[in-house]
């Protein structure tokens, strides 16, 4: 098991490396010279400080040369600097992780448990209403734009109902603390974390009603079922049990798109995660910015499917070790 | 061929979102010939709620704009750029998938890790970030769609070429000498098509809703009226103009619906085996 967890971290190391290296030649395609750019972000021009900032920041140096400060500056947790911020990108980035990491965390949690529940109940009674209703709904939702889910749920419960607040993370100048403080946050996580939980339950959803149909057919089930035992032991512990690894494994793959979804989301309900943070830093057209949250997001992924595939290991034991 | 279309056309959601496309489509080729009013042009005032006047259906935006014709107008582009984005996918994702599983050894672990690489880097972010660097329009839209969806394309394909070349015909093929191309496109590959061409139909739903989200956050074609722009323009002034986002949104909701319904049905109609019961 050790060896297997060594070998997964080094993958992902390995992939991280080439997210960076991806990231150098990103930045070195955004139009403009970047010392000009990062002037005129500054505020000044002239030939003096370009030519500062080309030495400060080793842009005279040979391209190697730059990709290795670019790479050691990462090791160390140094993203780079944003001039339209005036903070380093690292900093920007940490203020901001929380917010995102209780918004995606919330919305996972949610759409993974009620997706697995309306997939199991749809795949027990195959055919039924229940089924149909659960599948057109899982369908719908499956083809909707979250961020046009998010206005949709801000039309209809800030603005129609007004039942819960629209935008930002806590009751701004209302300095609640304790418990009040964790009530007036979780009100205001609500809307965004149903906006992302929408989509993703309607995809585990389906994927949950279609590995369940699928397993419900071979031949351990009838095995189970020969054997006299009861109808909700076989559902339970030989049908989910098995059906739930694809699930697993879609739920790691999709941690990008839950990344995605974060940027959108975030945009609209101005949740201050790092997903609003790329939309500002996109405004700003601010690249080094941009692309720190890039590294950050995609770190994030491969923890994410480091986690799911250790996971996947402790569910299912027959997974191969050397693949 | 005639069989398949009879096979899509009895499934209902194959059916139903047939008819939706076909409409779709009906809407993007002859919409604005029939309706030559520009999306861009002040029509009336700002801010006129739908169903008031007639000539304009569904109202005008901020700026007092015909939301109707940017419906219309916008259908171009969502289903131009889901086609296109889809073909240019497929043209990367198949060869690097068929060279995967026919040569395998090295080249094709090279190439599976350079898959698995871009399926791990998050793609909507990864697209925000090549649009912005290459300037939104609309190749740089259709190019990053296409950079980020294509992994899925070459792992499927590597997966069917794999089981493929082991038939006897391949082998039949190998021993009368002929060429790895030839064998790969004239036996192998037209073998592999239908599973290919149910991920095609479901990657054209995801690019629109790619292309809508990238124009909402403002990374759209700057010269093309499309759906996910007018929402993001709407979103400013929804508590006073739901009607701006309202119908751009059920615009993009139906096609990406009629396209996931084309694809169940081709799913259920190339794959008979699967999804027999329950369905």
């Amino acid at each position: 098991m050790l060896g297997f967890i060594a070998q997964r971290i080094m993958k992902a190391i390995v992939v991280l490396l080439a997210i960076v290296v991806l990231n150098f030649f990103l930045i070195r395609l955004a139009p403009g010279d970047p010392a000009v750019v990062m002037a005129g972000e500054a505020g000044a021009s002239d030939q003096l400080f370009v030519a500062q900032l080309r030495e400060k920041f080793g842009l005279d140096q040979p391209l190697p040369v730059q990709l290795y400060r670019y790479v050691k500056g990462i090791a160390t947790l140094d993203l780079g600097f944003s001039f339209r911020q005036q903070a380093p990108v690292s900093q920007l980035i940490l203020e901001r992780l929380p917010a995102t990491l209780l918004l995606t965390g919330t919305a996972f949690a949610i759409s993974l448990l009620s997706g697995v529940l309306f997939g199991t109940l749809a795949a027990r009674r195959a055919g039924s209403w229940a089924d149909t209703a659960i599948t057109i709904m899982a369908l719908i939702f499956y083809a909707t734009p979250l961020f046009w889910v998010a206005l949709m749920a801000i039309l209809l419960f800030s603005v129609a109902m007004d039942w819960l607040p629209s935008f930002g993370y806590e009751t701004v100048g209302a300095n609640y603390t304790g418990f009040a403080h964790v009530l007036d946050v979780g009100a205001h996580l609500i809307l965004p974390a149903m906006t992302i939980g929408l989509f993703f339950m309607a995809t585990y959803t389906r994927m949950t009603r279609a590995s369940m149909l699928e397993v419900k057919r071979l031949d351990f089930v009838k095995t189970a079922r020969a054997k006299g035992l009861r109808d909700a032991v076989i559902q339970r512990r030989h049908v989910l049990r098995n059906a739930l690894l694809p699930v697993v494994t879609l739920a790691g793959l999709q941690a990008g798109t839950l990344v995605g979804g974060a940027v959108l989301t975030e945009t609209v309900f101005a949740w201050p995660g790092i997903g609003r943070l790329m939309y500002e830093a996109l405004l700003q057209r601010d690249y080094n910015l941009l692309l720190g949250v890039f590294v950050v997001c995609s770190a994030m992924v491969l923890a994410f499917n480091l986690i799911t595939d250790l996971i996947y290991r402790s569910v299912d034991p027959r997974i191969e070790v050397a693949a | 061929m005639k069989r398949f279309w009879k096979l899509l056309l009895r499934n209902p959601g194959g059916l139903i979102g047939s008819i939706i496309l076909l409409i779709a489509i009906a809407v993007a080729l002859f919409g604005p010939m029939i309706f030559p009013n520009s999306p861009w042009r002040m029509v009336q005032r700002p801010f006129l709620p739908p169903f008031t006047i007639s000539g304009l259906p569904l109202g005008t935006d901020a700026l007092g704009r015909d939301v109707f014709a940017g419906i219309i107008y916008g259908a171009r582009v969502s289903l131009l750029v889901g086609l296109v984005s889809t073909l240019a996918a497929l043209a990367v994702g198949i060869p690097v998938g068929a060279l995967a599983g026919y040569f395998g050894g090295r080249i094709g672990d090279a190439l599976m890790r350079f898959t698995e690489f871009f399926q791990t880097v998050p793609s909507f972010a990864l697209a925000i970030v090549l649009v912005a660097i290459m300037q939104p329009s609309i190749v740089s839209i259709v190019l990053a769609i296409a950079i980020v969806s294509w992994p899925p394309v070459a792992r499927l394909v590597r997966g069917e070429v794999l089981s493929l070349r082991t038939r006897e015909y391949v082998q039949a093929a190998i021993v009368t000498g002929q060429t790895h191309s030839w064998i790969i496109w004239r036996e192998i590959l037209p073998n592999a098509l239908s599973p290919v061409i149910v991920l095609a139909s479901l990657m054209v739903a995801t690019a629109i809703l790619l292309e809508s989200s990238l124009s909402f956050l403002g990374l759209g074609d700057p010269n093309l009226m499309s759906w996910g722009y007018m929402v993001g323009a709407g979103r400013t002034v929804i508590r006073q103009a739901w009607w701006i986002t309202v119908f751009p949104g059920i615009a993009i909701l139906v096609s990406v619906l009629a396209l996931n319904l084309i694809g169940e049905g081709l799913n259920d109609a190339l794959n008979p085996r699967l999804n027999k019961d329950g369905r």
